[in-house]
């Protein structure tokens, strides 16, 4: 059905955006490799020498960027761990014939449409405080000392802050998985008398294995690159504790004016990302051949 | 379908549900309580739930001080134009994608998808600076430009799976019954399209609204949309937290809203049609 003139219409018709995001890939991440073996900063004028390693050196041997890479992984898969255990339960819940189920959901999704910036803050102030929040006073109330939630236990409340935010998306992607599971699958498992474990084991977890490693596989895309929660609650500290490996290449790029050695942070924090982004391309992949 | 439920089961997977349901939406609903209290009794503890002064007081602080208005402008124009922008570039090129498949689309989806994995600080430094040496720096027209960029591969993949659903043997009834391309793409597509079109608008709005990284390190004062306006808040000033929460009840309720909608295009737009 396909000839040659619809063909070369078609060709016509991606190109705007194939060459936009072949720019958008190849343009900016050039220069970043660029001034990642340059030594540039921007409060220092004079010309730029090329630097060799010694931005990557310099990067990767900077403690910070252990406790870095330590927050970001303490981060991520706390945040993980949270969102999907959590997500799997209430969904399990929410899938359960109840009254005023359309009202419950919206009540559960409605923190993933919160920007970042606001829940972050509300957080922060209304809810952590260890003066005003509503924490202290339920310490108090229980006759416990107030806990300092950002200074004494910062990268912990973050992971709180952005599971918080996350734990709607995957409840709503395993909802809709497990209301797509096939009702008369397990009507017959229960016909032959298998118990309610061994149907969540043997039927709904393997149905929903899918839809956990995309959940997992996206959640780590986004939750790599966390940025605003950190920068309106502690900015990375106190010292490095909650800087994760996107504040830090922030810091050094925006803050300490160091072009050269934010871009060769920017440079590991791509090569970080894409090892995650292969396994999640994939499992997309995959599914596009069904 | 028929499977018996309890009243009394039923009954309490309500209640478990509800005060879940309620627990985890509690910050958002004491943030707009938060809004109508006057700042003594946003700090007062015990906490007043319900039994306070109501005021409008905060809202009308919030606009007359800080340009409030300004910011929520920003944040219209930055999420819609590029959203706009986005779609402009997308529809064609998911159209032929769907209905022309050559033997290369696949590879070409799943290249623009990969370019939405590279994390944003990765290109930070020379966005900045290209931004800086150009005058786009803490512009609206700048931040479109990157948005429309970084949301260009999910407005395309999200395209691709609705137009993927229509079905091809409408088209070729349609040219059995003498239709031209032009009566094809006005008559028969452009209506089954509008749906697929109208979702991903939609979820491409609320992703640019809550956008936090380039919006936050790209704006300053004159083309800060809301995320960057409420960042501010984080300074000394976030202590007033009546005043606090009615700039975020602002912030969020469009969103809010118009998110309520979208739950179903949401998951499909997020996994890339992974799940539906």
């Amino acid at each position: 059905m396909a000839t040659q003139h619809s063909r070369s219409a078609a060709r016509l018709m991606i190109s705007p955006a194939v060459l936009l995001l072949l720019g958008w890939m190849i343009v900016p991440l050039a220069m970043t490799v660029w001034f990642s073996f340059l030594n540039y900063n921007l409060l220092q004028p004079g010309p730029r020498t090329f630097a060799g390693f010694s931005n990557y050196y310099y990067f990767l041997t900077d403690p910070a960027f252990f406790t870095a890479i330590w927050n970001t992984l303490v981060l991520v898969l706390g945040v993980l761990a949270i969102t999907t255990v959590g997500g799997v339960l209430l969904a399990l819940l929410l899938d359960q014939p109840m009254w005023g189920q359309g009202i419950v959901r919206i009540l559960v999704i409605a923190p993933f449409f919160v920007m970042p910036t606001v829940s972050a803050l509300v957080w922060k102030n209304m809810f952590m405080n260890p003066v005003n929040g509503i924490f202290a006073w339920i310490a108090e109330a229980l006759g416990l000392q107030p806990f300092d939630f950002l200074s004494q236990a910062p990268l912990f409340s973050i992971i709180l802050i952005v599971a918080w935010q996350w734990l709607p998306f995957a409840t709503l992607i395993l909802l809709t998985a497990l209301q797509s599971l096939d009702s008369e699958q397990m009507e017959a498992a229960e016909m032959d008398g298998a118990s309610a474990l061994a149907r969540f084991v043997y039927i709904t977890i393997p149905h929903l294995t899918r839809s956990i490693t995309v959940v997992i596989l996206i959640q780590t895309i986004f939750l790599l690159g966390v940025f605003a929660e950190i920068l309106v609650t502690t900015n990375g500290g106190p010292g490095t504790a909650s800087t994760n490996l996107t504040y830090l290449v922030y810091g050094q790029s925006l803050l300490q004016y160091d072009v050269g050695g934010g871009s060769a942070g920017g440079i590991v924090a791509v090569i970080l990302a894409n090892i995650v982004a292969i396994f999640l391309m994939r499992m997309i992949g995959k599914n596009l051949e069904n | 379908m028929a499977r018996r439920v309890t009243p009394a089961r039923k009954a309490t997977v309500t209640a478990a549900a509800w005060a879940l349901g309620l627990l985890i939406f509690f910050p958002i609903l004491w943030t707009i309580l938060t809004s109508f209290k006057s700042e003594g009794d946003a700090v007062a503890i015990p906490p007043k739930f319900l039994f306070f002064h109501w005021t409008l007081e905060n809202y009308a602080v919030v606009n007359q001080r800080s340009d409030y208005l300004l910011h929520f402008w920003n944040s219209v124009v930055i999420s819609f134009g590029s959203t706009f922008a986005g779609l402009l570039i997308a529809i064609p090129a998911a159209w032929a994608m769907a209905f022309v498949p050559g033997r290369k689309t696949k590879d070409v989806l799943m290249w623009m998808l990969s370019t939405k994995m590279m994390p944003s600080v990765g290109v930070l430094v020379p966005i900045y600076l290209l931004f800086r040496n150009t005058g786009l720096l803490d512009t609206r027209i700048g931040l479109v430009i990157i948005l429309t960029l970084i949301d260009l591969p999910i407005i395309v993949w999200m395209l691709y799976t609705y137009f993927k659903e229509i079905p091809g043997e409408i088209l070729e009834a349609a040219r059995m019954d003498g239709a031209g391309l032009r009566d094809e793409i006005i008559h028969v597509l452009t209506p089954m399209a509008v749906p697929g079109i109208a979702s991903t608008l939609l979820l491409n709005v609320i992703l640019a609204w809550n956008e936090a990284f380039w919006t936050l390190n790209l704006t300053a004062a004159k083309a800060a949309p809301l995320t960057a306006f409420i960042a501010s808040y984080s300074s000394p000033e976030g202590l007033f937290y009546a005043k606090l929460s009615a700039a975020s009840t602002m912030a969020i309720a469009p969103i809010l809203i118009l998110g309520w909608f979208s739950q179903k295009q949401l998951v499909r737009g997020l996994t890339f049609g992974a799940v539906k």
